[in-house]
């Protein structure tokens, strides 16, 4: 799946010399916590994130003191050195620059112009639809060899069983030797297909008691 | 104006899969045997159920998808076709005459919903629905139509009346909430395990409705193991926050019996003593709330022989104010009669026995966690009662 099927495009955004304070309510107006600076080509020069204005804010101590503060533009807080997407990039990759990089939002970008916004929320509800959470289904974890041709002997037991696998996702073990494949299957019912796994030899993880395995 | 009418005839019993299905409604014929046998359950009281008609069941569901299951029932649905429908699966096979089958336990839930709406009786129950999977175009988890969306939204048209569902399966009541997910006059409250493992896998803390509806569907998902005591705490402080918050005209309660230790298809570790609590409360509330009217349909319960019958004779037996007759010895004449059927050593009493199951290795942590949970969930309800 590709960013472009999951950005917002009706993005909020500010140029330089909008000030701290008409950043504050867009902000609080349109429940946000990013607002991607541009300049009047719609090029990107910054962000301001609720968190620099939380900095730039006088503290409720001193509400009275430093009011002119307020006034100034948001260039003197913005963030410069900002991380981007483009539309074509893989929701994969994206999730990983979240990740590694500890942040909120990423401004999508073509053509050096700003297109559109995607937040962490936005990549987590996709990983949740990605799972194949949003189907009615099952869950099934089974601890395989880290050898090829597992996950198609697994499969080739929900073939047998009739049963539709809404996601699979293959998973590290500690141990290396091992892979956890985890399916979300739609059933209702998955003992049949639990106990023919557990004939076949391997180890199901899920369902088990709680604190038997780490 | 009665006390309260049981919804029920044989013919419930011919919406059956196969076999081998885990849905088996010989558990409604196990339930009323034992009100007979205790003789709780007078003539005067049983109403049969009567069929939906077509428009009824597309007060809900489309067209199209009535029109396969006819089909269907009739052997004419191709398996390809039927797939698109979520039928001929392992979960909903198709058997001949499922839409009059289904459409009967429809039937029987707006049964109840008439005589209570109507002031026949104070409170009505229908075993035979309470089937919270069926979707708007699709069969799901052993459910074609979903009678207690069409009876909520029947409630509406028909009665203009607010509605509380109150969904205590091991399941996620998710047919039910996304009928009604952005509908501001129905509130759903849905206490089920926890979708992380079990089916369906939704009805996170999150799912809290949208648009209008914002607020008005709630969710509960308790841990994988969860106790007696912790399942109730969850169902007791949300069940009176939420009703006293959204103020009902009518109560609607889903009595799945699936959280028992004994179920086959869920994790919980409930006894039967949960079953007898459940009721109780509905009934105070619906007193105190809903000038008395309560409609309460089955769900789901996969050991029907020794949890289903005696936790749903507990609704009706706490509807006519039977309380009493909840201890010591089940009837001698039922153990003996149906004994000879079971695959399984039937219980005696109406309690478990103590030591039902090995202690649970993280009990505080689970307790913790569904708190923790409840609190989530309540969290906007809590902070508008504040501002009131
Ligand atoms: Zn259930």
């Amino acid at each position: 799946m590709i960013i472009e099927e999951i950005m917002h495009t009706d993005v909020v955004t500010l140029t330089e010399d909008a000030t701290i304070k008409t950043a504050i309510k867009m902000l609080e107006e349109n429940r946000i916590r990013h607002i991607p600076v541009i300049d009047e080509n719609n090029h990107l020069i910054g962000i301001v994130t609720d968190r620099d204005i939380r900095d730039a804010k006088p503290s409720i101590f001193h509400s009275d003191e430093h009011k002119e503060d307020l006034l100034k533009p948001i260039s003197t807080i913005m963030e410069r050195d900002v991380f981007t997407a483009h539309p074509l990039d893989f929701v994969e990759e994206v999730s990983a620059i979240f990740y590694e990089h500890n942040i909120g939002c990423l401004p999508i970008v073509e053509d050096d112009k700003l297109i559109g916004i995607i937040t962490e929320t936005d990549i987590f509800h996709t990983l949740v639809k990605l799972m194949g959470a949003h189907q009615p289904s099952s869950h099934i974890e089974v601890q395989v060899e880290n050898i090829t041709g597992k996950l198609s002997e697994i499969a080739a037991i929900f073939k047998k069983r009739k049963v539709n696998i809404t996601s699979v996702l293959v998973y590290p073990c500690k141990d290396i030797q091992y892979k956890t494949l985890v399916f979300r299957v739609q059933t209702m019912d998955p003992r049949a297909i639990i106990a023919d796994i557990e004939k076949e030899g391997y180890k199901v993880l899920w369902p088990n008691m709680p604190g038997v395995i780490e | 104006m009665k006390e309260a009418i049981f919804v029920y005839s044989q013919d419930q019993l011919s919406y059956k899969f196969n076999d081998d299905h885990p849905f088996n409604h010989l558990r409604l014929n196990l339930t009323y045997d034992l009100l007979q046998d205790l003789h709780a359950l007078q003539e005067s009281q049983i109403v049969a159920p009567r069929i939906a008609s077509d428009n009824e069941i597309a007060l809900i569901h489309d067209k199209q998808f009535i029109e396969a299951v006819k089909a269907a029932g009739k052997g004419r649905l191709s398996p390809g076709i039927a797939a698109n429908y979520g039928l001929g699966t392992e979960d909903t096979p198709m058997f001949a005459n499922m839409h009059e089958a289904a459409a009967l336990l429809v039937g029987g839930t707006l049964t109840a919903v008439d005589q209570v709406m109507e002031k026949k009786a104070q409170h009505a129950i229908n075993l035979g629905g309470g089937l919270h999977h069926g979707f708007r175009g699709r069969a799901s988890g052993f459910c074609i139509y979903n009678d207690s969306s069409i009876a909520i939204e029947y409630m509406r048209k028909k009665y203009d009346a607010r509605v509380l569902y109150i969904d205590t399966d091991a399941h996620h009541g998710d047919g039910v909430q996304w009928a009604f997910y952005d509908d501001p006059n129905v509130c759903t409250l849905s206490i089920h395990e926890t979708g992380r493992y079990l089916f369906p896998g939704t009805g996170h803390v999150n799912e809290k409705g949208s648009g209008k509806g914002f607020g008005f569907s709630i969710n509960i998902p308790v841990d994988a193991f969860t106790e007696d005591e912790s399942f109730l705490e969850v169902y007791k402080t949300s069940v009176r926050e939420v009703i006293e918050f959204f103020k009902p005209d009518v109560l609607l309660t889903q009595n799945g019996v699936d959280s028992h230790y004994y179920d086959p298809l869920t994790h919980l570790s409930a006894t039967i003593d949960i079953y007898k609590e459940i009721p109780k409360l509905a009934h105070e509330l619906a007193h105190e709330y809903c000038d008395g009217r309560w409609i309460a349909v089955g769900g789901g319960g996969y050991d029907m022989w020794r949890v289903v019958p005696r936790a749903w004779a507990m609704i009706w037996l706490e509807m006519i104010n039977k309380r009493e007759l909840v201890t010591g010895d089940l009837p001698l004449s039922w153990v003996d009669y149906w004994q000879k059927e079971a695959p399984v050593q039937l219980p005696t009493t109406w309690s478990d026995p103590d030591n039902l199951y090995p202690p649970i290795p993280r009990k505080q942590e689970i307790t913790e966690k569904n708190y923790k949970t409840l609190e989530k969930a309540l969290f906007h309800i809590r902070n508008e009662m504040k501002m009131k």
